[in-house]
């Protein structure tokens, strides 16, 4: 660990830090309905594309009919990119001639990718063609994130309002995300990306001769234009199999800042909009500072398992003072991939900028326990805001008790109804992730797509789980993922994480903005102060630890464990 | 008034012989399975039961193993139920007695024709008119119709001074079981033989009646859910070994299993409820529900009347402003003779003032002439030895002395208004023409009930007085006694309408009454508590009963209510810190083999994996026995505010559960190894 290391670490939240308040307090403009700056220019398209579809603004819906819309509209989104997928060799913009994707990997990517999972088990630049990375792929990285921001703040406005049985309009609120939110920014990032170098055309690959004369096939694309929304919208599913490690999706250090900067503004920025909307700003900064907190306790282990380097290697002569190396760009280093992996994991993200799986045991324990809290650091956008709600209830209900008081949360009283939904909600997360990996390790044909034998194989199969059902995306390397069997299962995990986690959001949504909003007394447990960040945080890795540490414990520690002893498998 | 708060002991043997032997009885999975976490306990413990007769017939090395962990099981089971019988064996007792008087009940009931007739109690029917003379017992709950007497209602109340029952008025309800004492009453049945309030009071204390209150509900939803999770997690954890070539016995992932799940809180949970309604008893307040119970703990403004709650009933003497001339001495000295035969509380304050802090020696004087108060002269007063000592209205001794109010000194006039102003009442004195003074009557507020009120608030509840004073009294006595809000003038329909107002922002309410004209407002609120000396409709009306009939017992029955959550949510903290430790015991314990790296984990140095595992189910068993008596005692309840009481419970039960069991583990270990068990 290097000083300079740690500076750039601290720069980076710092830059966050500041972005929050404008981009939240802007964002909390949109979903009011209020005016904006963008209005004059997008108000009449927005008021035309209502036109168009039939959809009346001012009429609002209640929990189901939100619900069932957004189900709907993801139906269709995944229909649609299923068929784009399939039929691709038919449609334009195919300058390689990329043949039509196989069925089941072809359910894998179109749900992967309606969900804001954008697990990946094909190599993009090798498998689609232009037309289904753009109007395809990145159509839905606007889509799906604009679907999670619209679900948060439907959860939002039930903690607004008193004896409420509607909760927005799902058509308005998601139109409204991708118009002022997603769709300028993502122009100014792209821009700022092609500025940096990214590609950005529909030519196809071009061949190079190299040095040594031999014939090299460089990939090109509209990169610049998928790899901003694919950040904003914490998508994460790159234009190349290797993601943001490869030199035209991340080609320096300020391309790499920006990547992180952009997958972390709108999710952190969101919680802010959250505590302007109910009223009450230092409760966004209490949730903030939940999130920060362990997201910056992720960077800190990861860089310093990391730069503790690994034993093993040290013993072959491999130079110990650089840390573990293996997997990492050198233009990166330790410090910025230690920040990406965490950021990318604590966030469902998923882009990568190194290879998890090559981390140490410890380094990739992270990532994965990251995920399994529940992607809430400041998880993905909209559904991190979601989850964190999820965990909060939980924590007040706890404290509510132990003050002698029903619990309630912004004036909201928890009762038996609520915590029937979260705990819904909580299962999803243990049932699709332990309940795969289990038969999968038991599973010879599920087993036999492992790269390495051993603790580490496991860790394998329980990170593609875990990023799957937690709508992460991101790969740990070395699986096989492209069979029958995991495109199906991890098609399963991601379409349970995504909805099955949410519906019973939305019943919690319907039933809290039903209550009559109780004025605090000082008899309530104060929700915006340290005492209930410090619950909050105590709730969330006692839950995520209890939940998987047994597997952990066979995966990355112990491998972490055998390095330590110098033992490998 | 007798309390009988102290509870019995917690290991009182008349108790605990009988509750071991229902905790047996409870084993009944019928009615286990309304306790989720300890159902799948049991389910779980009879599955290992099976495997160690297996092990004990193929003679398997495993069995003495397996036995003891299918033994340790059955006992998490039993302490589970032992608790829960040990809590409703304290409230048995009170209700045997109960029960015994009730049997023992006649009637001589009136019939259509005038004459009277002798049928056992059970026979009453609403409106039924029965005679009950002195010695007798009343055989039912009802309204005296005809009659005043004296009742002794210790039976209930376990007071024993006599209280008076008379037809009409607000002291008209009499209850089922208690004795006549004096004369003879008319009562006419109001409520069918069954449902009376002996019987609702046998229910309640047997926890016959007993449903699941909405946050037992809740926390019922979160143990549950726990411990699907923590099934999945076993399951997961048998694949995993799979992969990793370790073979686990179904009995060690049992064993897992119960001491992940929250047993400890799943176990003591119904005893935390029915231990919460019998420290209700206890107090002397009998809750129609656990619901009530529950709400009082959530109450975020209480009604308190004003007269009895907040002042003693009467106006009371406190100061004697002297007219111009005259010396204070002088004055009490005065104001001492004109009360002396004056029997009124005020008189009587009036005498206690003067020989008190004023130091006016007792004279020994026989009067002339004692003139009595009348409603025409307002005042009273004696004649002695040719003075002519008179006390009253102002308006009435200035006539009296013959002067004009403009005649009256500026002095004397503005000590008047000083007083009338601040809610108090002035009484001039005089001695024939000569004007003496003023006495400052005024309502006393009860000693240490403003610190009560600042406890309150620092629970965040407001305190409003209700009263029927003029706005100007009002204020006065409210600042006074440092209440949050008063009702002036209030009817009871001002009562109704401002409990409706506070319930629509969302706000709780509780209030007592006694009151025929409290029932609608009592109804209303969410806690309402009536006064057993109340009528029948106040007691009908309200969700409990206060059988002391204190008015300042709301703040008890709000503690109590809080407590009561309190318990539950610090041993489910509890419960669920335990795993850290429980964990660190046994993974370790079942991978080591496989993996001998994986003994970094056993960081208590547990002696082999055999002994961490069963060492972490005795842990698990045991804990439920210890905390038995803090489920029933319920946790200390300090008034404070929320911040504060959660920072203190997370620190000891929070912080302790995560602590706590790595020591308890470690210490059983030492003693399983020490003891060759495994």
């Amino acid at each position: 660990m290097t000083m300079i290391g740690w500076l750039q670490i601290a720069l980076f939240f710092l830059a966050v830090l500041v972005t929050i308040k404008p981009l939240g307090l802007y964002m909390a403009r949109v979903f009011a309905g209020e005016r904006t700056a963008l209005s004059p220019v997008l108000g009449r398209l927005e008021a035309d594309l209502y036109r168009i579809s039939g959809i009346s603004p001012n009429k609002e819906q209640g929990w189901l009919a939100y619900t069932a819309s957004m189900l709907a509209f993801s139906v269709a989104g995944f229909l649609a990119l299923y068929a784009i997928l399939r039929l691709q060799a038919h449609l334009p913009l195919n300058p390689q001639g990329f043949a039509g994707m196989a069925p089941d990997l072809a359910f894998n990517t179109a749900v992967s990718f309606v969900t804001n999972t954008n697990w990946q088990n094909y190599g993009g630049e090798t498998t689609l063609s232009h037309f289904s990375q753009m109007a395809g792929l990145t159509v839905q990285n606007f889509l799906s994130a604009a679907t999670g921001m619209a679900l948060a703040m439907a959860l939002t406005r039930a903690f607004v309002r008193s004896k409420a049985a509607t909760l927005g309009n799902f058509w308005v609120d998601m139109t409204r995300a991708v118009l002022y939110v997603l769709l300028p920014m993502a122009i100014v990032v792209a821009l700022a990306f092609v500025a940096m170098g990214l590609p950005q055309t529909l030519d196809g690959a071009v061949t190079a001769t190299t040095l040594e004369g031999a014939s090299q096939t460089i990939a090109l694309g509209p990169v610049a234009s998928q790899e901003a929304i694919k950040q904003l919208g914490t998508n994460g599913g790159g234009f190349f199999n290797v993601n943001a490690a490869h030199p035209f999706e991340n080609p320096t250090t300020f391309s790499n800042y920006l990547n992180i900067f952009a997958m972390l503004s709108i999710s952190a920025a969101l919680v802010y909009t959250f505590g302007q909307l109910v009223g009450n700003r230092r409760q966004g900064w209490a949730i903030i500072s939940a999130m920060a907190i362990l997201l910056i306790a992720g960077v800190a282990a990861i860089y310093w398992a990391e730069a503790a380097g690994n034993p093993v290697l040290t013993a072959l002569g491999v130079d110990a003072a650089a840390g573990n190396m293996e997997g990492k760009e050198v233009r990166f280093g330790q410090a910025m991939t230690a920040l990406y992996a965490a950021v990318t994991t604590g966030l469902s993200d998923g882009g990568v900028n190194g290879m998890h799986g090559s981390f140490t045991g410890l380094g990739g324990l992270v990532p994965m326990f990251l995920m399994q809290l529940g992607e809430v650091l400041p998880g993905g956008v909209g559904s991190g805001l979601y989850g964190m709600l999820v965990f909060a209830l939980l924590s007040v209900f706890v404290s509510g008790l132990m003050v002698g008081r029903t619990p309630e949360f912004l004036g909201k009283k928890i009762e038996g109804r609520e915590m029937k939904y979260a705990m819904l909600a909580v299962l999803v997360l243990p049932l699709a992730i332990l309940g795969f990996t289990a038969i999968s390790a038991m599973l010879p044909l599920a087993v036999a797509s492992i790269g390495t034998a051993g603790p580490h194989g496991l860790s394998e199969i329980l990170y593609a789980y875990t990023s799957a059902a937690a709508n992460n995306g991101s790969a740990f390397g070395g699986l096989t993922g492209n069979t029958v069997w995991y495109n199906t299962t991890l098609g399963i995990a991601m379409l349970l994480g995504r909805f099955a986690y949410v519906v019973p959001v939305m019943a919690i949504a319907g039933s809290l903005a039903a209550k009559v909003k109780v004025p605090p007394s000082s008899g309530t447990f104060p929700t915006d102060g340290p005492l209930f960040v410090g619950l909050l945080i105590g709730i969330i890795l006692i839950l995520g630890g209890l939940q998987f540490f047994p597997a952990l414990a066979l995966g990355p520690i112990v491998e972490h464990l055998a390095m330590l002893a110098g033992q490998t498998f | 008034m007798s309390k009988d708060h102290h509870a019995p002991g917690l290991l009182d043997p008349a108790i605990l012989l009988p509750a071991a032997r229902d905790a047996f009885a409870k084993l009944d999975p019928r009615q286990l399975v309304r306790n989720p976490v300890i159902f799948v306990t049991e389910a779980v413990a009879a599955v290992v039961t099976v495997l160690f007769l297996r092990d004990l017939v193929t003679g398997s090395a495993q069995a003495g193993f397996s036995g003891q962990i299918a033994a340790w099981l059955w006992f998490t089971v039993l302490f589970a139920t032992f608790a829960e019988a040990v809590a409703e064996g304290r409230g048995r007792a009170q209700a045997d007695s109960l029960k015994r008087t009730k049997s023992e009940l006649v009637a001589r009931r009136r019939t259509a024709s005038g004459t009277v007739e002798t049928v056992p109690a059970t026979s009453l029917a609403i409106g039924d008119i029965v005679l009950v003379a002195a010695g007798e017992l009343i055989p039912g709950d009802g309204e005296v119709i005809e009659g005043v007497a004296s009742v002794n209602e210790s039976a209930i109340t376990g007071e024993s001074a006599p209280v008076i029952r008379e037809s009409g008025g607000d002291r008209s309800a009499v209850t089922g079981g208690t004795q006549v004492l004096s004369d003879e009453i008319t009562v006419k049945i109001t409520v069918a033989p069954g449902s009376s309030f002996v019987d609702r009071m046998i229910a309640l204390i047997e926890g016959a009646q007993r449903q699941k209150t909405p946050n037992e509900i809740a926390l019922s939803i979160l143990l549950s859910g726990l411990t699907l999770i923590f099934l999945f997690v076993c399951v997961a954890i048998w694949g995993l070994a799979g992969y990793s070539g370790t073979v686990l016995t179904v009995t060690v992932l049992a064993a897992l299993l119960v001491t992940l799940i929250p047993t400890t809180i799943g176990g003591l949970l119904s005893a935390i409820g029915i231990a919460g309604m019998d420290r209700l008893v206890r107090f002397n307040v009998i809750a129609t529900s656990g619901r009530a119970v529950e709400a009082a703990g959530d109450v975020d403004t209480l009604l308190l009347d004003k007269t009895g709650t907040i002042t003693f009933g009467n106006r009371m003497a406190s100061d004697f402003l002297p007219a111009p001339g005259v010396s204070p001495s002088d004055l009490a000295e005065a104001a001492l003779l004109a009360s002396l035969s004056d029997e009124t509380p005020e008189g009587r304050s009036i005498v206690a003032l003067a020989t008190g802090e004023f130091s006016v020696a007792m004279p020994r004087v026989r009067f002339d002439a004692v003139i009595e108060f009348t409603a025409e002269t307002r005042l009273s007063g004696i004649d002695l030895g040719g003075r002519r000592l008179r006390k009253g209205a102002v308006d009435a001794v200035l006539r009296f002395a013959g002067l004009q109010e403009d005649d009256a000194p500026a002095e004397f006039r503005r000590a008047v208004e000083t007083i009338a102003r601040s809610g108090g009442t002035p009484l001039a004195v005089a001695d024939g023409s000569r004007l003496l003074g003023v006495i400052h009557l005024k309502d006393i507020v009860k000693p240490g009930i403003k610190e009560r009120f600042a406890a309150l608030r620092a629970m965040g509840i407001r305190t409003v007085m209700v009263t029927g004073d003029n706005p100007v009294t009002a204020a006065a006595i409210a600042s006074e006694a440092g209440v949050d809000d008063f009702l002036a003038q209030a009817t009871p329909e001002d009562k109704l309408a401002y409990i409706r107002r506070e319930q629509q922002g969302g706000r709780l309410i509780a209030m007592c009454g006694d009151g025929t004209n409290d029932a609608p407002a009592l109804a209303q609120a969410d806690v309402g508590v009536a006064m057993q000396t109340g009528t029948q409709a106040a007691r009908e009306a309200a969700n409990m009963v206060d059988l002391d009939s204190s008015p300042t017992k709301l703040i008890e029955i709000v503690e109590i209510g809080k407590q009561l959550l309190m318990t539950r949510g610090s041993l489910t903290t509890f419960s669920i810190a335990n795993d850290v430790a429980k964990y660190f015991a046994i993974i370790p314990a079942l991978f080591v083999a496989t993996y001998p790296a994986l003994d970094a984990l056993n960081i208590m140095h547990l002696a082999s994996p055999q002994s961490a595992i069963l060492s972490a189910v005795i842990f698990n068993a045991l804990i439920i026995v210890a905390l038995i008596p803090l489920a029933l005692r319920g946790v200390a309840y300090r008034p404070a505010g929320a911040a504060a009481l959660l920072r203190r419970n997370l620190l000891v039960y929070g912080l302790g559960g995560l602590v706590l069991p790595f020591a308890g583990i470690k210490a059983i270990d030492l003693a399983v190894s020490a003891l060759n068990l495994v």
